[in-house]
């Protein structure tokens, strides 16, 4: 009977957790490089950044409120999380959650950051939010936080009709 | 001649404004300041020391916190070979208020720390420096009167899985320094927090 009822219980609240959960993809460095190298039409924001950083988590919403503002644009935002993979679980997934991100959240996991935190940008020191901007025409990259008026501004610059 | 004092007042502020802070063969500069027993501190105040490893951490960074034991470590292997460990904090505890002095006391002896730690109340060390994230290392070494920059970066290349470090940046540039070579790299890279400096 007990596991009957757990398996009511499973049932009903595991469909729940598929439909609501955002599926994070996680990536080494080399899967994730060829996201900043594109050369296309599309402008997209990529922004590094984790849940136990205060002044990212403070620049979040702008990102969230420019994701729904372009997203129907040729626009695609990235937030690539730092956070510990051991802690996806207990930290990242919940926050996801807790906070309704639409944006596409992937999980970058490369130990070896001295190698790549300068492929991704030469001036990069390694400290986030870090912020790149670009399509095939136009790139900016900005260690520290952005405001909604500066990434509205270098979007609605760099954006391809 | 106008011009001229034009573009020299301007080469000032931008070489000023601008200033990235030390590269490695820089002369560093001594300071003084609060450590956790109330007393102030000073590079000055090691007669026998060969050199430092300053360490730019907090309390409240996941990245400071992962490396805390191996600060420790590192801090019992290489004070007693003349290279103690400072650890100075330098965050606007109104931003992140975990960071305050008196959190600082507390962290310190919850992980039993071994070395000062030392609070940058006006950041200007931090500034000065061009520490940006924590943990940022700067390791000196003595030559003469002077204190030179001999190493800038990361502690190692894995924050998360100490079992899984392949390179000992901070380990090695030491040990080159007390062989009387000079450590290669003597500059590295890792991700980190910011450090909160006021607006």
């Amino acid at each position: 009977m007990k596991i009957l009822f757990s398996l009511l219980v499973i049932s009903a609240l595991f469909p729940a957790i598929i439909v609501d959960a955002q599926v994070i993809k996680v990536v080494n460095f080399e899967e994730f490089q060829p996201i900043i190298q594109k050369n296309n039409d599309t402008t997209y924001v990529i922004n590094f950044w984790a849940t136990w950083c205060i002044p990212c988590v403070k620049e979040l919403p702008y990102f969230e409120d420019i994701n729904s503002e372009f997203k129907d644009r040729k626009f695609k935002m990235i937030l690539v999380s730092l956070d510990f993979k051991s802690q996806m679980e207990s930290s990242l997934i919940p926050f996801i959650e807790k906070k309704n991100i639409e944006s596409e959240v992937i999980l970058l996991s490369d130990p070896d950051a001295n190698t790549w935190i300068s492929m991704v940008n030469e001036d990069w020191t390694g400290s986030i939010p870090a912020t790149i901007i670009y399509n095939k025409d136009h790139y900016s990259f900005t260690e520290g936080s952005l405001t909604y008026n500066e990434l509205k501004e270098t979007i609605t610059k760099y954006i391809i009709e | 001649m106008k011009n001229l004092i034009i573009t020299i007042v301007l080469t000032i502020t931008f070489s000023t404004s601008f200033s990235q802070g030390y590269g490695t063969g820089d002369k560093a500069i001594d300071f003084n300041l609060l450590n956790i027993d109330g007393q102030y501190l000073s590079l000055d105040d090691y007669d026998e020391a060969k050199g430092f490893i300053v360490i730019f951490t907090c309390n409240h960074c996941p990245f400071s916190i992962a490396y805390e034991d191996r600060i420790i470590a590192i801090d019992k292997k290489y004070k007693a070979l003349g290279y103690p460990v400072i650890a100075i904090n330098s965050n606007d505890s109104t931003i992140a208020e975990t960071d305050s002095y008196s959190h600082m006391k507390v962290r310190a002896k919850e992980k039993g720390f071994t070395f000062p730690y030392l609070l940058d109340a006006d950041q200007s060390i931090a500034r000065t420096y061009g520490a940006t994230r924590t943990p940022h290392v700067y390791v000196l070494s003595k030559d003469k009167k002077k204190l030179l920059v001999k190493y800038i970066g990361a502690i190692d290349d894995n924050h998360e899985e100490p079992e899984k470090v392949k390179a000992k940046f901070l380990e090695d540039a030491v040990d080159a320094l007390l062989d009387g070579n000079s450590p290669n790299p003597d500059f590295t890279k890792a991700i980190g927090c910011t450090i909160k400096f006021s607006k």
